[in-house]
């Protein structure tokens, strides 16, 4: 996918007038924020679990590479197969490669965000194979050719009228007199046309939400139970996944798990937790016959140590743009590409550049909510104040805002001259803006197009403390 | 009250004025000198402070940001506690100064030393001086907004609802939502109008639907957006520091009304 990070401000107006959108945001209040806050509130330990899940990700992220040896040691002693990729060009070549030799027509997907990330969909396209996605979001999204816009809810923007109408220019099969009004009556239609896919599928291609050194296993948690079908009922099971997601043992899994789905959408667990280990055994009733893990770096190995190492323990569960008010205003969408919100204001950087990325970093009001949900503890402003840093050091900063910013600098690191300025600024416009208030100035539209600017009161604090001073 | 008469016992605190109310609304410093006085401490205000520096650290310039952490700090040298009417520039002097001059073993030294004389104004009322009211008179409905930096970097949340408890004539309303971000953002408003405005236009519908006389905050920052917001949008809710109030000294006209307004 075309990023269109670079266009942030207008991806943002237009959000801003879309009203569908607004409606389909404000759910998430109600819905995922109120939801954890009930979950965490029901869990004494919650804030200590978020500190074992945190260390349990320092810990392998520290012997990275260890873990990630053994776990492929595993996945090969139960009969699967690791394909290291580098690039988001080798996963999509090694992910294509195992679906020619299959012969594969058609590919059901689970929800992965890696899949997204590597745009494998239209990879597959191209490479006249037909891919399919089975989780209800992103199968409404993939009718729409739209990019998901929230990581575990990837069409929280459309509203329920707007699926109706995508399902009636689609299943045009179907009888036009059909009633679509409830959520039920929508779910249901999309089963009955996702069934039929599950059977047909050659490959079934799913991300990982997590993977275990010591047994060589990939978890997925899912809602839907789209993910089982996906992987089990074709011949070939392709894990999509990326190397920071390993742990060391089931039981860190287990703490991860703990607040993965209560950070996410406020469950204590999620419907469906699958554990994956290799292809099908001897006496097994069913799986698949060949059982693939495309492990992607994509610039994550390069970000250990550094000033972005904390991103690698994001778990994806979506808190940080749940409770993120820039994204609760402007939704997934504006943010351009694959991970909106916070999370993507620091990983789009680090994936498609800082110089398309740039506006993501710096469209934050840095009020912390982010951090103070994430499960993992990322000091997620922090970081994103390090692209600032960067793009400042590159010269990307807005010629004339950095200019402004010279300027005051200049004048904030010399007191005596500062307040001389300010202590003529402020009288002069305290008489200017005798209403109390100015509607218009120059230079000073970015506010007052929306609001009125409050005026000084007149002479400067400084000012009136020292004549007090003089006087006693 | 907790007041300590013996002048060998009291405290030196150095304001950091902060440079919105050096600017905009010197009457929020005084109401700060006079609530540290009724707590007891003798207070100064060196002349070669100005900004925190935040301007400079969240738009990527460190090296001004540090030039002026340095500044900051060489200003408050010798005083016991270092208080600011702010949580947003309190959350800077305490937390982000150890980060920003991190590098550096003695400037980090001197940081983390300064950092831990650094307080928001409410919550070293509460927190360190044991204030438990204040005597002061109000007669309005208020509803307080929790600005982002002092809520989550310092812990500001129920320090202001008790003294507010306090005042004579004063009922507190909350509103829906409080803890959420109004918007400003310090330089995201200018950079991001409409977002920023997307943002305040669902904070002021939540104060407004609280119903209050008046909106009460302790960041000036948060409260000249809100403000500006509710005078463009016609409501008759003024906005006031949370100090004002506190400090008895609410003659002045609110933030961004005139003394006709306040007739």
């Amino acid at each position: 996918m075309k990023p269109t990070s670079h266009a942030f401000k207008s991806n943002a107006k237009e959000a801003l007038g879309n009203e569908p959108l607004r409606r389909a945001l404000g759910g998430i209040k109600r819905g995922f924020v109120a939801n954890r806050a009930r979950a965490r509130a029901n869990l004494p330990e919650f804030e200590d679990l978020r500190d074992e899940a945190k260390a349990v990700k320092e810990h392998t992220l520290a012997h990275l590479d260890l873990y990630l040896e053994a776990y492929e040691k595993k996945v090969v002693e139960t009969g699967g197969h690791v394909h290291w990729a580098s690039s988001a060009d080798d996963a999509r070549a090694a992910i294509l490669k195992i679906c020619r030799d299959a012969g594969a027509k058609t590919v059901t997907k689970g929800k992965s965000m890696v899949g997204e990330e590597i745009a494998i969909n239209e990879h597959l396209e191209q490479a006249g194979i037909t891919p399919v996605e089975t989780d209800l979001g992103e199968y409404l999204i993939q009718l729409r050719h739209e990019p998901p816009s929230h990581i575990i809810a990837p069409a929280i923007h459309l509203t329920k009228d707007q699926v109706e109408a995508d399902f009636r220019k689609t299943h045009t099969e179907l009888s036009p007199e059909r009633v679509l009004e409830e959520p039920e009556q929508l779910v249901s239609e999309a089963r009955a046309i996702l069934r039929e896919k599950f059977l047909a599928a050659d490959v079934g291609i799913t991300g990982a939400n997590l993977l275990i050194a010591e047994t060589g296993t990939s978890v997925i948690v899912t809602n839907e139970g789209n993910g089982d079908l996906t992987q089990c009922l074709p011949r070939i099971h392709i894990v999509i996944t990326s190397i920071e997601k390993v742990v060391p043992t089931l039981e860190d899994a287990d703490t991860i798990l703990r607040v993965l789905a209560r950070s996410a959408t406020g469950q204590e667990f999620s419907t469906y937790t699958t554990f994956t280990t290799g292809p099908k055994r001897e006496g097994d009733l069913d799986g698949p016959d060949e059982y693939h893990v495309v492990l992607l770096d994509n610039g994550r190995s390069e970000m250990l140590g550094g000033e972005f190492h904390d991103m690698l323990r994001c778990i994806r569960c979506g808190a940080c743009m749940n409770h993120c008010p820039v994204y609760g205003a402007v939704g997934g969408h504006a943010y351009g590409w694959v991970y909106p919100g916070p999370m993507g204001a620091v990983l789009t950087p680090t994936l498609i550049g800082v110089g398309e990325a740039g506006h993501l970093p710096n469209a934050s009001t840095f009020c912390g909510r982010c951090e103070s949900v994430c499960p993992m503890r990322i000091p997620l402003p922090k970081m994103m104040r390090h692209w600032r840093e960067r793009e400042y050091e590159n010269g990307d900063t807005p010629a004339l805002y950095k200019a402004g910013l010279k300027l005051w600098a200049f004048a904030a690191k010399r007191p005596a001259l500062y307040h001389r300025l300010t202590g003529l600024v402020s009288p002069l416009l305290s008489r200017f803006g005798r209403k109390g208030r100015f509607a218009s100035m120059p230079l000073a539209g970015g506010w007052t197009d929306h609001r009125d600017l409050p005026a000084p009161q007149g002479k400067t604090f400084q000012q009136r403390w020292r004549e007090r001073e003089t006087r006693r | 009250m907790a007041k300590t008469t013996e002048s060998s016992t009291r405290p030196r605190v150095g304001l950091f004025v902060t440079c919105l109310v050096d600017l905009i609304r010197p009457s929020v410093g005084f109401a700060a000198v006079k609530l540290l006085e009724d707590a007891g401490c003798d207070v100064a205000v060196p002349a070669a402070q100005t900004c925190c520096g935040q301007p400079a650290y969240n738009s990527g310039d460190k090296a001004d940001a540090r030039a002026l952490a340095l500044n900051t700090i060489a200003a408050f040298e010798g005083f016991d506690y270092v208080v600011a009417p702010s949580g947003s520039c309190a959350g800077m002097l305490k937390h982000h100064y150890p980060e920003l001059l991190g590098d550096d073993p003695q400037s980090a030294e001197q940081a983390r030393a300064f950092s831990e004389r650094v307080f928001e104004l409410i919550s070293f009322l509460v927190d360190v001086r044991g204030f438990d009211r204040v005597e002061a008179d109000f007669q309005s409905t208020v509803t307080y907004h929790d600005s982002c930096a002092g809520l989550r970097e310092l812990g500001v949340k129920q320090q202001p609802r008790k003294l507010l408890a306090s005042v004579n004539g004063l009922t507190l309303t909350e509103m829906e939502e409080a803890e959420i971000c109004c918007g400003f953002g310090g330089t995201f408003c200018i950079k991001y109008p409409d977002v920023s405005n997307a943002i305040v236009e669902k904070k002021t519908a939540n104060i407004a639907a609280s119903d209050p006389d008046c909106l009460l905050a302790g960041d000036l920052g948060c409260l000249m957006n809100m403000a500006g917001k509710m005078s463009r949008e016609g409501r008759a809710i003024e906005a006031r520091h949370v100090a004002e109030v506190l400090a008895g000294m609410t003659d002045e006209p609110a933030i961004g009304q005139s003394i006709e307004d306040k007739k």
